[in-house]
């Protein structure tokens, strides 16, 4: 698959990502938080070659996510992008094929994103809803972020052996190496 | 990280931020409003894909349950349509008093039903989406109910969806009157612990109170808002806050919010 189009394909997951985490209320009433699957996708195309798939994630997710929301208009955007550029920037680093690492890292960027982001939602905008039970939900928010890292790992793995070409199997013959009986 | 093409991309982003972040309020909810258009469609689907799912679970409930169900419903028609005499004989009890007395009559509500179609994705907000507008006649600030009682009030209302403000939202502010003492307060935003999300603070209330846990709350009228009679909630607890100025109670919310499926919109 083409970096660009694998850019597309994350934005628009991150698209479907705001709208599972709108609509989908099984999540909030077993675990008091919403399925979050914005951080998931963000850390997944920010440890990628290009940088295109997580600023699609950021900007589109962002978007989306405050048009859904009380939040500002554009409050989402920007912490989300800036934990992508730190991931980029520092893939070369980071560990992405152990599931322990994708789980280590979604659930970093889970916690992360929401503190950053309700920091401006803070100094933008109206005072939200704070208290214990919103602790909670943070917590919640991390751990279900850094479980389902690893799934979205699997999901773009196995979308990219869709639309990847057959991996050729190399022979272990080799013509010069062939043993010639006979007369020459 | 200090390419200059990422630094520029990084620029725009933070550029694209801080303008939409002020923007006026209008524009804004002009842009969210457009930007949740892309959605309709699929919750259009989810919600087509909900009613198939209940019909089908409709064919295959056996009679037998259906016969059952039946004859409860047709019990409970009985006992309200008793009590339907008993209000009505009320009400126009109600208003022959108000006659001799020179009151202004209440208009009855009229109720607009609408289903929740969306959640804010942010944890830190206590509102949701309905699937209902301005094409049905919706306007801001109009008060929503559920079954069990007050729910909330319409906040930004768009061409085909709402969003409403739950009753705990630090914008939904209800003056209520606990209705054993007459006592008048004002319920605020969420009081709860981790868990409870039923949890309200209601506050304003006098230094000598008679409250008791059980008593319950109902909108007052006051503020203009919401009309006076919806119920709202139950006491559960109460403190005297401020040095012993005033007493701030914790009031249990009748209506489930994170349960909601239907509500409905009183109409002007």
């Amino acid at each position: 698959m083409s970096e660009t189009a694998r850019s597309l394909i994350f934005g628009g997951l991150a698209v479907l990502a705001v709208f599972l985490a709108a609509a989908w209320d099984l999540p909030r009433r077993w675990l008091g938080a919403p399925l979050d699957l914005l951080p998931p996708l963000l850390v997944c195309a920010a440890l990628g070659r290009r940088p295109g798939g997580w600023r699609l994630v950021a900007v589109l997710g962002g978007l989306a996510r405050d048009s859904w929301s009380a939040n500002p208009l554009g409050a989402s955007i920007l912490p989300l992008y800036l934990t992508g550029w730190f991931l980029h920037a520092r893939r070369d680093l980071l560990s992405r094929e152990l599931v322990f690492a994708q789980l280590t890292l979604g659930t970093i960027a889970s916690a992360v994103i929401p503190l950053f982001t309700l920091g401006l939602v803070m100094t933008f905008g109206p005072p939200p809803v704070l208290g214990w039970w919103l602790a909670g939900q943070w917590v919640a928010l991390a751990v279900t972020g850094g479980l389902l890292t690893p799934v979205v790992f699997r999901g773009m793995g196995r979308l990219d052996r869709w639309f990847a070409h057959p991996v050729v199997e190399t022979s272990a013959f080799r013509p010069d190496r062939e043993i010639l009986r006979g007369r020459y | 990280m200090s390419s200059k093409p990422q630094w520029l991309a990084f620029g725009g982003v933070l550029l694209l931020t801080l303008t939409l972040l002020s923007l006026p309020p209008t524009a804004a909810t002009r842009i969210k409003q457009v930007v949740g258009g892309v959605y309709l469609p699929l919750f259009g689907a989810v919600g087509a894909a909900r009613e198939l799912t209940a019909l089908a679970a409709d064919a295959v409930t056996p009679r037998r349950v259906l016969r059952r169900r039946l004859t409860a419903l047709e019990a409970e028609n009985r006992r309200l349509r008793i009590e339907l005499e008993q209000a009505r004989t009320a009400r126009e009890e109600n208003r022959r008093l108000r006659e001799l007395l020179g009151w202004r009559q209440t208009s009855p509500w009229r109720l607009k039903a609408a289903r929740v179609i969306a959640r804010d994705p942010a944890a830190w907000w206590r509102t949701v989406f309905i699937n209902a507008g301005l094409r049905d006649g919706l306007k801001p600030n109009l008060p929503v109910l559920a079954a069990e009682g007050l729910v909330g009030r319409l906040g930004t209302v768009g061409e085909v969806t709402s969003e409403v403000l739950l009753v705990g939202e630090p914008k939904c502010r209800v003056a209520v009157v606990v209705r054993e003492t007459g006592e008048n307060g004002v319920l605020t935003q969420l009081a709860g612990g981790l868990w409870d999300h039923r949890l309200v603070t209601l506050t304003h209330l006098p230094r000598s109170t008679r409250l008791q846990p059980g008593q319950t709350v109902y909108t007052s009228g006051l503020g203009g808002i919401f009309p006076a009679g919806l119920p709202v909630g139950t006491v559960v607890d109460w403190r005297t806050v401020g040095y012993g100025l005033y007493t701030e109670a914790r009031v249990r919310l009748l209506a489930d919010t994170s349960r909601l499926r239907e509500v409905m919109v009183v109409m002007p």
